[in-house]
């Protein structure tokens, strides 16, 4: 059974203009969204910035509350929990954050932040047992146990991501959703934090959602690879089919950009002209099509289903073979 | 900490010589001088006049007064005298009461009261106090949990009827407010008009509670129109600095952990929205003391903005300066208040060693 199923999940933005703030329109974020994760398992959603990627990985947990669609994690409707069940829920999925700057709080210790999670879900029967497992979890994350004393202003931005790995950690997850966890990062630190989720994943059987726009990265920690544009899933398969023979024309521009260390590399690069159109007022058929090299007449008008076109290989074009 | 605090008290003591200094000067750029108005009295002679001017050293230039000012701080004419009598006066506690004597700074009598500036200042200093402090509970009591209530609800409204309040504190005069005040209090007669007590109550026991009661009541409607400028300015702030932390990660990191919203305002957001007040907070001191020589003039409060009014509108140097080096003493005061609160409250700032 899987862990996470989502179907349907929708995410509209108000927009809103006027005296009386009249809902002028809607941004559509995500857009009629389905996926499942398996215990263990490490799904990867790639896609440009504002694809809605950030608001699916945060709209799956909760953070946001989506317009419509169901998500069922462990054969419990996440959607239909009340406050009070969704926060006992949270000890159950965690997040980690884009940015380790602004996501700890900087007025409370390490030992607090992490402790505060514990208490929460009332994890550890007195102090003493809660500053043992702090300890311990920063050890799990390869950080000194000392550092509990500290402020996180006192930490390198490697050393704060692991901070923030630690506190998901904290409440023993089952999943836990990445939003761009290293993106903000130098690159020699990039690897040691992917190695650690890695590790993690052995460890304790996390199941991640890991989301980047680096595909490199993606295609190193995932087992499968999903890629969004415009708030919709155009391909879904194994990191290997994604990567090395991307069926939708999104995907293909999208693995072409990826730069490859050989100078005499004769690959041919699609550029695709434009930009993204707004998810106010989508294009209508194919929201791609504007911008797709191969569109055809019925992709202006008839919006490509998700389907399969080989075996476990999805993509939502109208062409692919 | 204790090496830091003698710091600051010690950096103190070149802002007052500062500010004493250019109150010398510019009380000597003001055409005139305490003895102008007697010129025109037929009964005093031009060589009293002259006389009387020598005494005060008001003939001399602005320099040379301010150096005999200094002087007289501690060393004035007689002092050794002073001092000889305070210790022949009485046995007990004689060391004490001459070393106190020996230390205090005198800061001359003043012109018009023939009494010691200190002594005066002391008097209404303490009516200036109670003013701002009521007005400052009042403001911070009222404007922070508003603030607080318009960013957690915002666009609702709550949010916008306390926009509309905001609008209207920062946009009426305090002058106009105070008249406005004092109209009230006459139609209705539910607040007394000036003073800080009714006469009768002149001689009573000075912490009976009907006299306190009296004074609180004195106190209430100049109270309220000295908060209600700040009020709406403090009202703004808190209001944009919570919605600013409501939005930073680690607060929907305190809801990804599973906390509850009302700790997660609290804990996270309402404590890292706190800092940039606690500097107004120092600030605010200042713009209460300031603020209170118009609110003191127009609804006849007797404290220090009007003593400090009335002696520049006199020339009674003496006690202009004094006022002057006690209200920069209360405004260093009050922004040292504001760093240790802010030490307190936020584990960034660290006091230098």
């Amino acid at each position: 059974m899987s862990l996470l199923k989502v179907n349907n999940l929708k995410v509209y933005f108000p927009v809103k203009h006027g005296l009386f703030s009249r809902v002028k329109a809607h941004v559509k974020a995500v857009d009629g969204v389905s996926l499942h994760i398996e215990p263990g398992e490490t799904l990867g959603l790639v896609g440009e910035s504002g694809c809605g990627k950030t608001t699916l990985g945060r709209s799956i947990i909760r953070l946001i509350e989506p317009t419509s669609g169901t998500v069922e994690f462990d054969g419990e409707q996440i959607t239909e929990l009340s406050g009070g069940e969704l926060r006992s829920s949270r000890r159950k999925f965690q997040m980690i954050f884009q940015d380790p700057y602004s996501s700890l709080n900087p007025r409370m210790t390490v030992g607090q932040i992490i402790g505060e999670a514990i208490d929460i879900h009332h994890l550890a029967a007195n102090s003493v047992a809660k500053e043992a497992r702090v300890q311990e979890l920063l050890k799990a994350v390869g950080l000194d146990p000392i550092y509990a004393q500290r402020y996180p202003h006192e930490f390198s931005g490697g050393q704060r991501q692991r901070i923030g790995i630690a506190r998901a950690l904290a409440v023993e997850p089952k999943l836990i959703v990445c939003d761009e966890p290293v993106s903000a990062l130098d690159v020699s630190v990039q690897a040691q934090i992917i190695n650690l989720l890695k590790d993690l994943q052995v460890q304790k059987g996390l199941a991640y959602l890991f989301i980047a726009h680096d595909l490199a990265v993606v295609e190193h920690i995932s087992q499968r690879v999903m890629v969004m544009y415009l708030g919709k899933v155009v391909e879904l398969a194994d990191s290997q089919k994604v990567c090395r023979e991307p069926k939708h024309p999104y995907s293909q521009a999208l693995i072409s950009a990826v730069p490859v260390v050989d100078p005499d590399s004769k690959r041919q690069r699609i550029i695709l002209p434009g930009d993204v159109p707004s998810p106010i007022d989508p294009p209508t058929g194919c929201v791609f099509h504007p911008r797709c090299p191969v569109a055809e007449a019925r992709c202006k008008v008839e919006s490509p289903a998700l389907r399969e076109i080989t075996p476990g290989h999805w993509a939502a074009c109208h062409l692919a073979k | 900490m204790g090496q830091f605090l003698i710091k600051r008290v010690l950096h103190m003591i070149p802002i007052l010589l500062g500010v004493s200094l250019l109150t010398f000067l510019l009380l000597d750029l003001t055409p005139g001088d305490y003895f102008t108005a007697l010129e025109n009295n037929p009964q005093i002679t031009k060589e009293r006049l002259d006389q009387l001017r020598a005494k005060w050293h008001l003939d001399e230039s602005w320099y040379v007064q301010y150096g005999y000012w200094i002087k007289n701080l501690w060393f004035a004419n007689g002092k050794l005298g002073d001092l000889k009598s305070q210790w022949n006066k009485e046995a007990d506690g004689r060391v004490w009461r001459v070393i106190k004597h020996a230390v205090m700074p005198d800061f001359g009598d003043s012109l018009q009261y023939k009494q010691p500036s200190s002594q005066l200042i002391t008097l209404r200093l303490w009516n200036t106090f109670m003013l701002s402090l009521m007005a400052m509970i009042l403001a911070w009591g009222i404007a922070l949990p508003l603030g607080i209530w318009a960013a957690v609800k915002k666009d609702s409204w709550v949010d916008r009827s306390c926009s509309g309040i905001a609008f209207l504190g920062l946009s009426i005069p305090e002058i106009l407010l105070g008249l406005l005040a004092l109209m009230f209090a006459y139609s209705t007669g539910w607040f007394p008009i000036g003073g800080v007590e009714s006469d009768m109550y002149y001689g009573v026991d000075e912490w009976s509670i009907p006299r306190l009661m009296d004074r609180f009541h004195h106190l209430l409607l100049p109270a309220a129109v000295l908060a209600a400028s700040s009020l709406a300015g403090l009202m703004r702030q808190m209001r944009s600095n919570l919605l600013d932390t409501l939005r930073a990660e680690y607060v929907t990191t305190a809801r990804a952990k599973g906390l509850g919203e009302g700790w997660v305002i609290y804990k996270h957001a309402l404590r890292n929205a706190i800092n940039p007040l606690l500097t107004i907070f120092g600030y605010s001191l200042a713009h209460l003391l300031s603020g209170a020589f118009i609110v003191e003039n127009v609804m006849s409060w007797p404290g220090l903005g009007r003593l400090t009014l009335e002696a520049l509108q006199q020339q009674d140097y003496p006690l202009v300066v004094a006022a002057v080096l006690m209200a920069t003493a209360l405004l260093m005061a009050g922004n040292f208040v504001a760093d240790l609160l802010l030490a307190w409250s936020d584990p960034r700032i660290r006091l230098e060693k």
